[in-house]
């Protein structure tokens, strides 16, 4: 039992007419879930700077293509597509994993790991495509906001397949303690986070290309 | 293979910076001396650099703050004295290749590294004592803040001796910040000390938000928190929406620099306006992040040593949340002259106004705690006293700098110098003084010396009036910030009383290491038995001092406002029979942060001088780091109920 | 002390500053109001109820009052409703892109920022100068101003509003000399090594001695051209004014788009 654990009180169907806020510490749980909450909603915020950079400058082409000339959106669909199911398949995980079923687990868990790879892979093919056209984030202030609006994104999907592996290994040497239990259910909520990301990308950047 | 590192980084042919980088190494070479020759490095790494523990965190950043105001007001020192005779056709002692430095740094290190640590300390050590409660939300995610902090200190002292600092202001404006106009290491420094440090703090700020919204005592509802937890929170939550748009922001720069991006540069379509949009974006924001604590610890004080409640309990906590929205809303006064139209600059200015309802109502409100009080002139109050004073001077020229046509003739002046100034030093620091003065004896057990601390305040005080009263005045005449000379020999006297000024602070900060050492010296006469020194109002008061490192033997309960003074007067403590103790659980003390800033460090060194293999092997470092620690199980430790009981008696019997 | 205030905001030579300072003065005198009794009251009531004071009254829970609190939000939220409606009509009526009401024709005048010097560029005269602006008393100028890289404010303390001169854009501003006489102007945003040197004269001439000024530079003296732009463009700094007898076309609009290196 830890300092919070054991300060836990019933919540439903309890007598206790006392204020939630009045109740005294939180569970760990409950905690450690509102910190990862914070940490997501930060990043989110770094990434709105992100999305104004990239408003501000879509039309800073400085003669260089545009992103009408250079995005495939049927491509990207396919990427999006991807990634929207693994955003599923990340459910089912959650679900096994309050389940405690190991198995189902670590099945879901490597579809994951392998939806996310193939947005990944889609993403740096198209990177290559368009710094071999002469289209590099180099090229105009345009392409410079873009790659790293859209390879922020992948930067973090790239450290969340990371944390994928690390917990695929935790579950199968630690089991689903506790303590496993909160990181998996921090893991769950970044990459759901990663997923609305992708949205505002792919709704602002490939549908929104237009000049 | 050390990338842009040479022995031309050392600045052997320039006196001043080479004997600023031989004193500070000589200083630091001592206290390693001094901590081997004692014997002290087991005690060291124990039970400071890997403590998780609150308080102790906390004393460290006090500490790290004091040490870097040193810092920065030597910076400020050389200014003044370069300024002090730069008239007419002289150019003084400092050349602008130099001076520009100084000015750039003396900026990045008072609010990064001074300002920041000691509001952070003081937050650290109060807010989960006042709350009741073991420890933060995240401890070790606290140690890692700090020593994420730490390392941003390092590197930007490290530029004093390899390479230099930036010359570009401490906001790094581009398009001069960018590889065209600053090719050397100068902004390469900056960027990755603050960016590593910004890192830390928001990670305070996740783990203080989380702390005070899921951490309190039972019977701690909102309407009972102390204020200055209402103010922490403010705070918290502005790092959390303020810092991610930094750290993004210099993200951007740092690309321009390294990879030839073109977000702020002068061709390919860069827009360098962007970024001062957005610098300004997290940069309000953060003036409030620095003042609202400051304005918790003032509320404290005052309330405690009128011996009265705080008044308007409900206005305060309204007025400090309605700053903290607000604060979101008024980035672009900082750049009226940008021409964006009169919309638009009306609309700002007005905004800005906005906050100085709420900031004039927690001024009433203070006011009207003293009504009806029992004053007694402890120095902490001395330091309210004079923020009272001393700050609506201020406010009422933030106001005046807020209407636009006022600003479109003393923007950028040494009016708006002394300006912010008058806030940060007349708020921030004041406010960070009073709350040392206030929380050491709970923190060490003793008291500091009035006599000492009280003429130290009136340094501070007066020394601020004669530094910064001529800078309005000059700023009124047309004196613009950051020159290095000036062609009006009429300014000089003015300049003069400006460094007499500095001379007096000198003197304050003097006195305040005087102080500290006095006091150490003098400690046995000078001991917190009660733990109460003050006849204090909150809970941090009800235990002993210095505080077990459980703080709270037994949970409190909350009964009211105020909770400590209400358990006195309902005289609780003296009838208490000796409850059931039990076990307790403590977070233990871990490494990771002081190695996770250990490889920060190398790798933003690797970074600045282009050395990258070293850079990989940091951030390879910091990956494992980050793997072992992910693995954990078990991260508490258990103080057995016997223990407690026995240190309870001990302390009753004494 | 009087001849200090010379040269500075609180002396104004054109009806921008004049205004201008009308504003700060007025802002500073309502403020006041406020700010000095607030201090004698902290100071009084801090005296007054010092611990050692047996006439005072204690009220150790005296925390809230109603009509007090009511007070206490009205008297800032008042004066900020009025203030800000000094700063809502100021800022349109003062809006540096905001033509100047006046009989005679404004003058324009194309500014580009160098390191560290300042351009001025007469189109209609076709000719220039550097750091030296000799303007007609009495004429509203029109600016145009730019800035050939790192970012400057170009600034006239005595005439009153600064503007930003910056890559890529070019800001309006709108001045006025009322009288004849020599007003300095700096760069209000540091701008790197020169900074302190980036200064330039103001020299407002009577009507008649202004045309003669630009009939005796017209045609003499050299010509700002690409090679001669280039060659100013180079960081460094500029002694003694330089005139420019005459201007190739664009040079301004090329300075905005940053294409002449």
């Amino acid at each position: 039992m830890s300092l919070a654990d054991d300060l836990t009180r019933p919540v439903e169907g309890d007598e206790d007419t006392t204020p939630y806020s009045e109740r005294g510490p939180a569970p760990i749980d409950v905690v450690a879930g509102f910190g990862f909450w914070l940490f997501l909603l930060s990043d989110i915020v770094m990434f709105s700077a992100l999305f104004a950079a990239y408003a501000v400058l879509a039309d800073h082409t400085a003669g260089g293509p545009d992103g009408l000339k250079l995005f495939n959106r049927g491509y990207v669909l396919i990427e999006t597509m991807c990634l929207l199911f693994s955003s599923f398949t990340c459910g089912m995980c959650s679900l096994a994993m309050e389940r405690r079923s190991a198995g189902a687990f670590h099945l879901w868990a490597l579809v994951t790991i392998l939806l996310g790879g193939a947005f990944l892979g889609l993403e740096i093919a198209e990177f290559s495509r368009m710094i071999a056209e002469d289209a590099g984030p180099t090229r105009s202030a345009f392409l410079s906001a873009f790659f790293t609006l859209v390879g922020t994104h992948g930067l973090h999907v790239t450290l969340g397949l990371l944390w994928f592996v690390s917990m695929m290994a935790q579950v199968a040497t630690l089991g689903f303690q506790p303590v496993v239990m909160r990181r998996l259910r921090c893991l769950t909520l970044f990459w759901h986070a990663l997923d609305i990301v992708w949205i505002g990308v792919f709704t602002i950047v490939y549908l929104g290309a237009r000049w | 293979m050390f990338g842009k590192l040479t022995w031309d980084a050392i600045p052997f042919t320039q006196p001043i910076p080479m004997a600023a980088s031989l004193g500070v190494i000589l200083v630091i070479g001592a206290i390693i001396a001094l901590v081997l020759w004692k014997g002290w490095t087991r005690y060291l790494w124990d039970e400071w650099i890997t403590s998780v523990d609150h308080k102790r965190l906390g004393v460290m950043y006090a500490l790290l703050a004091l040490v870097m105001l040193i810092r920065g007001f030597v910076d400020a020192l050389m200014m003044r004295s370069q300024l002090a005779i730069a008239a007419g056709g002289a150019q003084g002692y400092l050349p602008p290749e130099h001076y520009n430095q100084i000015f750039s740094a003396h900026g990045t290190i008072m609010i990064f590294f001074v300002a920041m640590p000691f509001v952070i300390g003081l937050m650290n050590f109060a807010v989960p004592l006042q709350l009741g409660i073991r420890d933060v939300a995240f401890p070790v995610l606290n140690s890692v803040s700090f020593w994420l902090t730490a390392s941003g200190v390092l590197l930007v002292n490290l530029s004093l001796v390899l390479g230099s600092f930036a010359r570009t202001g401490w906001l790094v404006y581009p398009p001069l910040s960018e590889l065209a106009y600053s090719p050397d290491v100068g902004v390469d420094y900056y960027l990755w000390a603050v960016q590593i440090s910004g890192v830390g703090t928001l990670l305070t700020g996740i783990n203080f938000t989380t702390t005070i919204l899921k951490l309190r005592a039972p019977g701690m509802g909102y309407g009972r928190m102390p204020i200055f937890c209402w103010t922490a929170l403010a705070s918290n939550l502005l790092i959390v929406a303020a810092f991610p748009i930094l750290t993004a922001t210099l993200a951007m720069l740092l690309l321009d620099r390294y990879l030839g991006f073109h977000f702020f540069t002068t061709d390919a379509g860069g827009h360098a306006m962007m970024y001062i949009n957005l610098i300004w974006a997290w940069g309000h924001p953060e003036v409030y992040i620095l003042i609202l604590p400051a304005f918790g610890v003032f509320s404290e004080v005052i309330a405690t040593f009128s011996g009265k409640p705080l008044f308007g309990y409900r206005s305060m906590v309204a007025a400090t949340l309605a700053i903290c929205v607000l604060s979101f809303m008024v980035w672009l006064h900082h750049f009226f002259t940008m021409g964006s139209g009169a919309d638009v600059n009306a609309f700002f200015g007005v905004m800005t106004m906005i906050i100085a309802v709420p900031t004039g109502v927690k001024v009433f409100n203070w006011l009207f705690t003293l009504y009806g009080g029992r004053v007694r002139f402890a120095t902490p109050l001395l330091w309210t006293l004079g923020f009272m004073c001393t700050f609506v001077i201020g406010g009422m020229t933030g106001v005046l700098l807020s209407i636009p046509p006022a600003d479109f003739v003393l923007h950028n002046s040494l009016f708006l110098v002394a300006h912010f100034h008058n806030v940060i030093i007349g708020g921030v620091l004041f406010g960070a003084f009073a709350g040392y003065i206030y929380w050491f004896p709970k923190a060490f057990g003793f008291t500091l010396d009035e006599r000492l601390g009280k003429a130290a305040f009136w340094c501070w005080l007066v020394g601020f009036y004669l530094a910064f009263m001529p800078l309005y005045a000059l700023g009124l005449m047309g004196a613009t910030r950051r020159m290095q000379h000036y062609h009006e020999t009429g300014w000089q006297p003015l300049m003069l009383v400006a460094m007499a000024g500095a001379l007096v602070i000198l003197a304050g900060i003097v006195l305040i290491g005087l102080q500290l050492y006095v006091s150490i010296r003098s400690r046995t006469s000078r001991l917190d038995r009660t733990g109460d020194p003050w006849n204090g109002r909150t809970l941090e008061w009800s235990i002993p001092s210095p505080p077990p490192p459980w703080n709270f033997s037994v949970e409190p309960r909350v009964q009211g406002a105020d909770a400590y003074w209400g358990m006195k007067q309902a005289g609780k403590e003296a009838a208490a029979q000796e409850p059931q103790w039990q076990d307790i659980h403590l977070p233990r003390s871990t490494p990771v942060g002081v190695v996770l800033a250990f490889f920060a460090t190398f790798f933003g060194f690797a970074m600045i001088w282009h050395i990258w293999w070293l850079a990989i092997a940091g951030l390879a470092g910091l990956t494992v780091t980050a793997l072992v620690h992910a693995w954990r199980v078990d991260s508490e430790i258990t103080v057995p109920a016997l223990q407690i009981g026995e240190y309870e008696r001990r302390r009753r019997n004494t | 002390m009087q001849s200090l205030w010379q040269s500075g905001v609180l002396d104004p030579q054109g009806p921008v500053g004049a205004a201008e300072r009308l504003i700060l003065l007025n802002a500073t005198a309502i403020m006041l109001a406020i700010i000095v009794p607030v201090i004698v009251l902290t100071l009084g009531f801090a005296w007054w109820f010092r611990a050692g004071n047996t006439r005072a009254r204690y009220l150790p829970d005296w925390e809230y009052s109603g009509p007090v609190e009511l007070v206490v939000w009205s008297i800032p939220a008042l004066v900020v409703m009025f203030l800000g409606g000094i700063a809502w009509v100021g800022a349109h009526d003062l809006d540096p892109s905001r033509p100047l009401e006046s009989e005679t024709k404004p003058l324009d005048v194309q500014v580009v920022a160098l390191d560290w010097k300042w351009l001025f560029i007469y189109p209609e005269h076709g000719i220039a100068s550097v750091n030296r602006l000799v303007v007609p008393a009495g004429t509203p100028l029109r600016f145009a101003i730019t800035s050939a890289g790192v970012m400057n404010s170009f600034f006239v303390p005595q005439l009153g509003s600064q503007i930003y001169a910056m890559s890529g854009m070019a800001t309006r501003l709108y001045l006025q000399a009322d009288n004849p006489g020599k007003y300095p102007g700096i760069s209000a945003q540091f701008s790197g090594a020169g900074f302190s040197d980036m200064r330039f004269v103001v020299e407002a001439v009577p009507a008649e001695q202004f045309a003669t000024w630009l009939a005796s530079t017209q045609g003499t003296g050299e010509k700002l051209d690409v090679a001669s732009y280039g060659k100013l463009g180079r960081p460094g700094l500029v002694d003694t004014p330089i005139t420019f007898g005459s201007v190739a076309p664009g040079v301004f609009e090329s300075a905005i788009r940053n294409a002449i290196q």
